[in-house]
């Protein structure tokens, strides 16, 4: 029987673990693809490609797949993107490009997301290679960090000329993308693929190499014509109560990182397990643990579903994945004996609003303690900076925000030290930290490395101005 | 509910809905199961001339997602033995008495072989004939079908053999594949023809691969032209069913005609009979999702009808007919201008590009930024003063009603083109031209 006639299987305890653990949405058929194509309008000045964050040409790209030039399709997204495999996955195209779509006005935007996944795929299958290194310009960048900002950053760098070299203190590299994005929603394999288009380009990656250990700051200053630094942020903070550091307390990035490193059936997790905070974090480790076997997964938040940071379309997949959200709850006290037995929890209201503009939650008035009984606690209340690279930069004149992120003129991400360039989540100090913007923050810095440097506009960067028409100049 | 039936020169039929002469109508089974769903009428395949088919027979044109817009066929008539084929036909005949039972015919061009032919089918009992003058592949090249529709002389000829031994009622098929279908037409009537039927297949070749620079369809590593057929070519059919229709000869000789070429739907049906079809013959329609579709065809014509309180099919048939007129008769006075509606807009800004790369410049964009900022969109305004009403930009705006035509008033001179170069004959020239414009407020810009 033909492979599309089998049924599907959309209950999860009909699938195995291994099944579980795929991508969440299968890849367009070249059929399902070249139809949806079709059905974008090709806006002129389209709203979808304003609302990207590197400005990719969607239009062009969705018009060459419906014309079967999938590899035009594909250069013209990397073009603008060089990690366009991994935002077609990660990125909250509800947000972004699919909710500015003109057709949502018919309930029906393009799915734009999917259809750059395909081309992106397509590229990925035929290991076409559409960038090489540039002629070299004589300078040498130094890129701390290899998430998206970096690899974005050192690539173009890489295209314009640049002699770069990344610095990755863990095995792999690729950021956040290879160990931080739950594996149902991005294989590894995407994010190192990526990597290696990047290496192609003559960018040079030290992996397991830890500034400060390996390399000190002070010799990539001294030794390049510029640094990146694209560390983003560190694990999860404490949550500074009591029972925090008994066995079966984890943390929540970790958690997703056991998914995309180890085998799925040498994970550990919890039959009931409670996880704190209601981010994008907390939304993974749920999800996680409901599709390993856990049989009850809860989420508590100390404020309500209205200011809850998660993106809606992942609080609507939680909650598809049968995971319980309990709002307005404080954790006070992770209770056992020599393990994880309990989460002793308050109720809260909300208060005035605080500097975040979201109303402060504060214990409600005659609340009594009660204890959630769990075997499992996932911590996922944001992530810690990484303060002593911050204190290390700092000696060199980077200066940091009022809130702790490297500050940055955003207009070229440089710091206050004209050699210093940043990106990504490290200054990221408020709005979406997303791939993304990360991406784009590595272009921003390239084009102004290159314009620094060189005295030339960056040739990577094409401006974007809306065409009026002659009687409207 | 309306009354769908239909006289066509005496061949009676319940409604206007036939199988046209094709691969649907090729054996008893196949006429027999579509009158069973309701069809009122079936021109049976082509019998006459011996055949060898060949393969792959057909080539699609697929557009944007939907199968069979066009279809190309290179299959001949048909290849089943006459005795079988008249066998067949006086046994549907038999069963199906109420029912119009029309047989194709095509052979070789001689006077004997064209009247044993008739003869033989009128045993039958057979309600009438259709004279294949219009197949324009592999028949064509031994002297038949189109070869005979685009000489009207061998149409006038052919025909005339016909009606000598004919007792029924005889329709000559036309072909599009020629520069002016009112000439065989005109022909056809010479000859006595009872009825005409239009459009037979139009010349095609559907396509090249990409990879094995086969074309399509590809048989057996070559190709050549094919008929074309399927929704794609209605425009045409249209066009050319007005051009007899409303001609006066053929006016004069009250034939009715039978309208083929793309019809898919009960509205295409109606648009045909407006246009002066008696009834309409439907093949690639058939061949792409089976004899059911006649049932909508029936249901939704009968709908029509009795929302605009049509009683019969005559109510109807032509009525469109007398708005065909030619260029020549346009009123130059009659202007309209787009409008577009802000709140239906959804900024997708088609019409502006289509109005500024292929048009007349007329669409602004105004205020906003690309800058991020969604409520500061661009968003498209006519300068009412510049339009010159073509409707490229209602054409391409994918919302319903956003852009409407509107018809204002122009203040110029209601003229035709004619009446003007009677009046006038020195606007022939540029110099007096210009100066007609002037005086007839006419801003070219």
């Amino acid at each position: 029987m033909a492979e599309h006639y089998k049924p599907v299987k959309y209950k999860q305890w009909e699938l195995t673990l291994e099944e579980r653990f795929q991508e969440y949405h299968p890849p367009l058929t070249d059929r399902e693809a070249v139809l949806e194509a079709n059905r974008c309008l090709y806006c002129h000045d389209a709203p979808c490609m304003v609302a990207c964050p590197t400005h990719i040409d969607i239009p062009t790209f969705i018009k060459k797949i419906a014309t079967e030039n999938t590899k035009g399709s594909a250069r013209t997204i990397l073009q603008a993107n060089l990690l366009g495999a991994t935002c077609s996955r990660v990125c909250p195209v509800e947000e972004l490009c699919e909710g500015a779509c003109v057709l949502e006005h018919e309930h029906k935007p393009i799915i734009i997301g999917r259809l750059q996944r395909y081309a992106m795929d397509y590229a990925a299958s035929k290991k076409l290679k559409f960038f090489h290194p540039g002629k070299p310009n004589g300078y040498k960048v130094a890129v701390v960090g290899t998430g998206p900002a970096g690899l974005s950053c050192a690539g173009e760098l890489a295209k314009l000329g640049f002699d770069v070299t990344c610095y990755e203190k863990k095995e792999m590299a690729g950021g956040l993308d290879t160990y931080g994005i739950v594996v149902f929603r991005e294989p590894v394999e995407v994010s190192l693929s990526e990597v290696r288009m990047i290496q192609d380009m003559g960018v040079k990656i030290k992996t397991n190499t830890t500034i400060g250990v390996d390399v000190t700051m002070e010799e990539l200053i001294e030794n390049n014509d510029a640094v990146f630094v694209g560390v983003g942020l560190g694990s999860v903070p404490d949550m500074s109560i009591p029972g925090e550091t008994l066995p079966g307390v984890v943390d929540g990035l970790e958690f997703i990182e056991e998914t995309k490193v180890r085998k799925l059936n040498e994970i550990t997790f919890g039959q009931r397990v409670v996880i704190i905070g209601a981010g994008n974090t907390g939304i993974d480790c749920a999800t996680i643990a409901r599709r390993l076997g856990s049989e009850r997964v809860t989420i508590v938040y100390r404020r309500s579903e209205a200011e809850m940071p998660a993106y809606h379309f992942e609080y609507q997949f939680a909650l598809g994945e049968g995971v319980t959200f309990m709002f307005m709850i404080q954790p006070v006290e992770v209770v056992g004996e020599g393990k994880v037995e309990g989460l002793k929890c308050v109720r809260m209201d909300l208060g005035e609003p605080d500097q975040s503009g979201r109303r402060r939650p504060v214990r409600a008035s005659g609340a009594e303690e009660f204890v959630l009984p769990c075997d499992m606690v996932i911590k996922a209340i944001g992530q810690k900076k990484h303060t002593e690279m911050f204190s290390k930069l700092a000696e060199h004149g980077v200066k940091t925000t009022s809130n702790g992120y490297i500050a940055v003129d955003f207009e070229t991400n440089r710091t206050d030290n004209p050699k210093v360039y940043a990106g990504g989540d490290c200054i990221r100090s408020k709005g979406e930290a997303s791939t993304v913007s990360a991406v784009q923050d590595g272009k921003i810095a390239a084009a102004a490395i290159h314009q620094q440097l060189t005295g030339t506009p960056s040739p990577n960067e094409k401006h974007i101005e809306p065409v009026l028409s002659p009687v409207m100049k | 509910m309306a009354n769908l039936e239909i006289d066509f020169c005496g061949i009676k039929s319940p409604n206007p809905f036939w199988l046209a002469s094709a691969p649907p109508s090729n054996s008893a089974y196949q006429v027999q199961k579509a009158f069973e769903q309701g069809w009122g009428g079936a021109v049976w395949k082509t019998i006459g001339a011996p055949v060898l088919n060949v393969c792959n027979r057909y080539g699609t044109i697929d557009y944007k997602g939907s199968k069979i817009i066009g279809l190309n066929n290179v299959e001949l008539i048909s290849d089943r033995p006459i005795e079988l084929n008249l066998r067949e036909i006086a046994e549907v005949k038999r069963n199906f008495p109420n029912h119009a039972v029309i047989v194709s015919v095509m052979v070789e061009s001689s006077k004997e072989a064209w009247q044993d032919i008739v003869r033989r089918t009128e045993e039958t009992g057979a309600d009438g004939f259709e004279l294949n003058f219009g197949c324009p592949h592999g028949m064509s090249e031994r002297g038949m079908g189109s070869a005979m529709g685009q000489v009207p002389e061998y149409t006038c000829m052919v025909t005339e053999w016909v009606m000598e031994v004919a007792t029924k009622p005889v329709i000559v098929k036309l072909t599009p594949n020629i520069t002016d279908i009112v000439q065989p037409a005109r022909a056809a009537v010479r000859g006595k023809a009872s009825a005409l039927s239009l459009i037979n297949t139009i010349n095609s070749i559907m396509g090249v691969d990409l990879d094995s620079f086969e074309l399509k369809p590809n048989v057996g590593g070559k190709g050549g032209h094919g008929g074309y057929a399927g929704p794609a070519v209605k425009p045409i059919a249209l066009h050319l069913l007005s051009a007899i229709a409303s001609d006066p000869e053929i006016q004069r000789s009250r034939v009715p005609i039978s309208g083929i070429g793309g019809i898919e739907t009960w509205r295409d049906c109606v648009e045909f009979m407006l246009l002066g079809a008696t009834s309409v013959q439907i093949c690639t329609a058939v061949m792409h999702w089976g004899f059911r579709i006649v049932e909508d065809m029936i249901d939704g014509m009968s709908n029509w009808m009795d929302d605009k309180g049509f009683k019969t099919v005559y109510d109807f048939i032509g009525a469109s007919l007398p708005r065909i007129s030619t260029f020549g008769d346009f009123d130059l006075g009659f202007q309209t201008v787009a409008r577009i509606n802000p709140d239906k807009c959804i900024h997708c800004n088609l019409c502006y590009i289509a109005c500024n790369d292929a048009a007349h410049q007329c669409i602004d964009l105004r205020s906003g930024k690309l800058n991020g900022d969604m409520s500061a969109m661009l968003h498209p305004v006519v300068r009412e003063q510049d339009c010159v009403g073509c409707a490229l930009c209602a054409s391409v705006c994918p919302v319903d009603d956003c852009i409407s035509m509107v018809e204002i008033d122009s203040g110029r001179p209601h003229i035709t083109w004619n009446d003007l170069t009677k009046k006038r004959p020195e606007v022939l020239n540029w110099d007096q031209m210009e100066e007609y414009r002037e005086e007839a407020k006419i801003h070219i810009h």
